[in-house]
């Protein structure tokens, strides 16, 4: 049974998929996100400074004097005219792209401590943060004037998602809990146990893991949590990447997904495709890997291996286009489409 | 045979170090097979001043660049920013709030180079002031500064271990010190396991064991006695003394407030152990916080172990200083080396020894300092380079101990630190 509500794209073949263009920018990447006319990616890295990069030809454009950290992620308006990124410093800096130089247009303190992730509703008007402080907070995207604020865990918040209709925003922490929480009234209305994603090594005495990827099917009926598992040894980066899939009807985890001979990975971003297979993106000590699943399997259907390291994934709306971040500083194009002749 | 005899006679020449002996030490230098100081005046007059050490191990290898000396917005730097101290021009990293606050009482080593990336060697030069060696053991500092400075007739072990689970120690820690200047392991704020007398055994029935025992071993010393029958024996009588001194190993007998004040984890059950063993007057307390050895997400763990150490650790050096007792603690937070400036593939920081920071405060060391200094990315010591060997020096002569001097064991002459370096003495109050 496919979840997917899209239509396929004309030539969409997941066994086809490649490596068509790579940008290199100016330090090792921690984020991308696709703009929804597949035109441009936001990338931020290991300093201060994110950056816009066309797809079609590599152009760079640097995103200067909004923060004192690196950059965790970013975030596109619906008309891709502005964005706003997060970053360590524990702020969102909204930007105005339309001129050649970019121009800040707010500044907020946001959370205290790093903000690791953003997500836009579906009708483009609300903006979510996710901090270290462990709260959910829900912005105008417009203006960036605070609309709520929730208090979802007690230690790290890793990942958030809108749910397609845009009534739900998921949580994912450090602890692998994962939590649906009404975007109206800011109550839960959903637990998901996640704790696979969540280890503690007695003998190294930390916590360690946690939901870095978090993906509703186009039908909501589904909600797939990744991160990692097996971490015999967390401080020397021996974990491997890990799925889970919840029905979201009665909370049941119905699927773990794990890779074949990945003994170093982690699971850093999923997004499901207009066939109903789900992209998941895994960088670790074996390398980067896009690995592809079907919710009504275990194992996974193909992979691609990247020529580094990853640390993000992101989906173009044209449902072809993946782009990810590499440690080696270069930001990938991976079409899932036949090579051009 | 010879070398028992030599042990055991007490005879005067025995009690003195050979330099001594040939007149060349000083009044006041530690001396003695058997743990006495042969200068009684000065040694009784440092022993009355209670001078106490607490060493922080910040097992793994805490990262210089995500505590005490950051290098934000540089390509080494890592993601966290720099925060202001209680000291106008010295910065540590965001990570340490707390911390900040106390820096006025701190004094920062920043141009540590140790030349020695390998845990296990590298620990043992932190703890010992010296690199391995097949041809010798050397004792840890906790076993030196037991011998050194704590009263034979303290009622609680000279030399105290406290980790989350109350394991580790007892190696060969004291090396030729002997075994009776090991540590004692303890944790989780309570007492020692085994140090309560069974209730089907009366007070009487206890003390008739214990004289039957004495009476058994005093026999057997007479014709047998060596070091380890020494530290048998000494086992035996602190155990005993460890069993009327339970109360000093329970935090629960430490107000709510201050229970609070230095939070549930482990470090601060262990911070605020830490404090009440000083207040009950143990000379040597070694605190274990673990694990740093972040190869893989250095960030993120450095996040949730700095973030664990930083309050509990800042209000120990304030309970410390408020109590007045900092002027007569040595307190020092080491850790076996620092970590790379470059960072990996694994957002991890790897083992880096040639420029990293040991924090040190209260007795003997200068206060509101950073002594040292680090180029601009951290990669290499540009001023105040100092190694292993000047720190145990330095601990040393913070005590006030003459750091050049020798331990006399079995006639021969022991220096307490590598006679080739020497304490740092620019910071050195």
């Amino acid at each position: 049974m496919s979840h997917s509500l899209l239509a396929l794209p004309a030539g969409f073949d997941i066994k086809a998929a490649h490596v068509a263009a790579q940008w290199k920018c100016e330090k090792p990447l921690n984020c991308c996100r696709i703009d929804a006319k597949s035109q441009f990616v936001l990338v931020g890295g290991e300093w201060a400074t994110p950056e816009r990069v066309n797809i079609a030809d590599g152009k760079i454009v640097k995103l200067e004097g909004g923060h004192e950290s690196w950059v965790f992620d970013a975030a596109w308006s619906a008309d891709s005219t502005r964005c706003v990124t997060s970053g360590g410093d524990g702020r969102l800096v909204w930007w105005d792209l339309t001129s050649e130089k970019p121009v800040k247009l707010h500044l907020v303190q946001a959370h205290k401590g790093w903000i690791r992730t953003l997500s836009v509703s579906p009708d483009g008007k609300t903006l979510a943060s996710g901090g270290n402080d462990g709260q959910i907070r829900l912005w105008n995207m417009a203006d960036a004037k605070p609309l709520a604020t929730i208090t979802a865990s007690k230690r790290d918040i890793y990942r958030t998602v809108f749910s397609p209709d845009g009534k739900l925003i998921a949580s994912g922490d450090l602890m692998g809990a994962v939590v649906a929480w009404n975007v109206a009234d800011g109550k839960e209305t959903a637990r998901y146990d996640a704790k696979p994603l969540h280890t503690y090594e007695g003998g190294q005495q930390v916590d360690f893991g946690g939901v870095r990827a978090l993906a509703y099917t186009p039908d909501s009926k589904l909600l797939a949590a990744g991160g990692l598992y097996k971490a015999t040894n967390p401080l020397g980066a021996v974990h491997e990447p890990i799925g889970l899939v919840f029905q979201t009807s009665d909370k049941k985890m119905i699927r773990q997904w794990v890779a074949n001979a990945i003994p170093g990975g982690i699971f850093w971003s999923f997004r499901w495709l207009a066939d109903g297979s789900l992209v998941g993106a895994s960088g670790g000590s074996t390398g980067g890997f896009l690995l592809f699943f079907k919710p009504d399997g275990d194992k996974e259907i193909h992979r691609l291996g990247l020529p580094n390291i990853l640390r993000d994934m992101d989906l173009a709306a044209d449902g072809l286009t993946i782009a990810t971040a590499h440690h080696d500083r270069h930001l990938r194009i991976t079409r899932l489409i036949a090579k051009k002749a | 045979m010879k070398r028992n005899c030599d042990y055991a006679c007490h005879s005067p020449e025995h009690k003195i170090a050979r330099r001594q002996f040939m007149g060349t030490m000083a009044a006041g230098s530690i001396v003695g097979g058997l743990g006495v100081f042969t200068g009684p005046g000065a040694a009784g007059a440092l022993k009355s001043q209670q001078k106490r050490v607490v060493v922080f191990n910040m097992y793994g290898g805490l990262s210089q660049l995500e505590s005490w000396d950051p290098k934000p917005g540089t390509d080494t730097g890592g993601p966290f920013r720099s925060i202001e101290t209680s000291v106008p021009g010295i910065r540590i990293s965001e990570l340490m709030p707390e911390t900040a606050k106390v820096m006025h009482h701190l004094c920062l080593v920043r141009g540590v180079n140790t030349s020695e990336d390998d845990h296990g060697k590298g620990g043992y030069m932190m703890l010992t002031g010296r690199r391995q060696s097949p041809a010798a053991e050397y004792p840890q500092i906790g076993s030196v500064m037991a011998k050194a400075l704590a009263d034979e007739q303290n009622s609680l072990p000279g030399h105290i271990l406290i980790t989350p689970g109350g394991g580790g120690g007892r190696g060969n820690e004291a090396a030729y010190l002997g075994p009776r200047f090991s540590s004692l392991a303890v944790g989780g704020g309570k007492p020692p396991q085994n140090t309560e007398r069974p209730g089907s055994i009366s007070e009487a029935d206890e003390s008739l064991r214990q004289d039957i025992r004495r009476e058994a071993a005093k026999k057997f010393l007479n014709r047998r006695r060596t070091a380890m029958t020494d530290a048998y024996t000494h086992s035996y009588e602190l155990a005993l003394r460890l069993m009327t001194q339970r109360d000093s190993f329970d935090i629960a007998k430490e107000p709510q407030r201050d229970q609070d004040r230095y939070g549930k984890s482990d470090l601060g059950r262990q911070c605020l152990l830490g404090r009440r063993l000083l207040e009950k007057g143990a000379t040597f307390v070694q605190i274990t916080h673990s694990n740093y050895d972040t190869h893989n997400e250095n960030f993120n763990f450095h996040l949730e172990q700095v973030g664990e150490f930083d309050r509990p650790y800042a209000t120990f050096i304030a309970d410390l200083a408020e109590r007045g007792m900092l002027e007569s603690t040595l307190v020092v937070v080491l850790s076996e080396f620092g970590r790379t400036p470059g960072i990996n593939l694994y957002y991890g920081r790897d083992h880096w020894s040639r420029a990293w920071t040991v924090a040190m405060a209260g007795c003997g060391v200068i206060k509101g300092a950073a002594y040292g200094k680090t180029g601009p990315k951290g990669t290499e010591v540009t001023d105040g380079q100092v190694d292993h060997a000047n720190l145990f020096h330095t601990y040393l002569s913070a005590v006030g101990l003459q750091s050049n001097e020798s331990f006399d064991i079995d006639g021969r002459d022991m220096p307490m630190a590598d006679p080739a370096s020497k304490p740092i003495k620019a910071i050195l109050a």
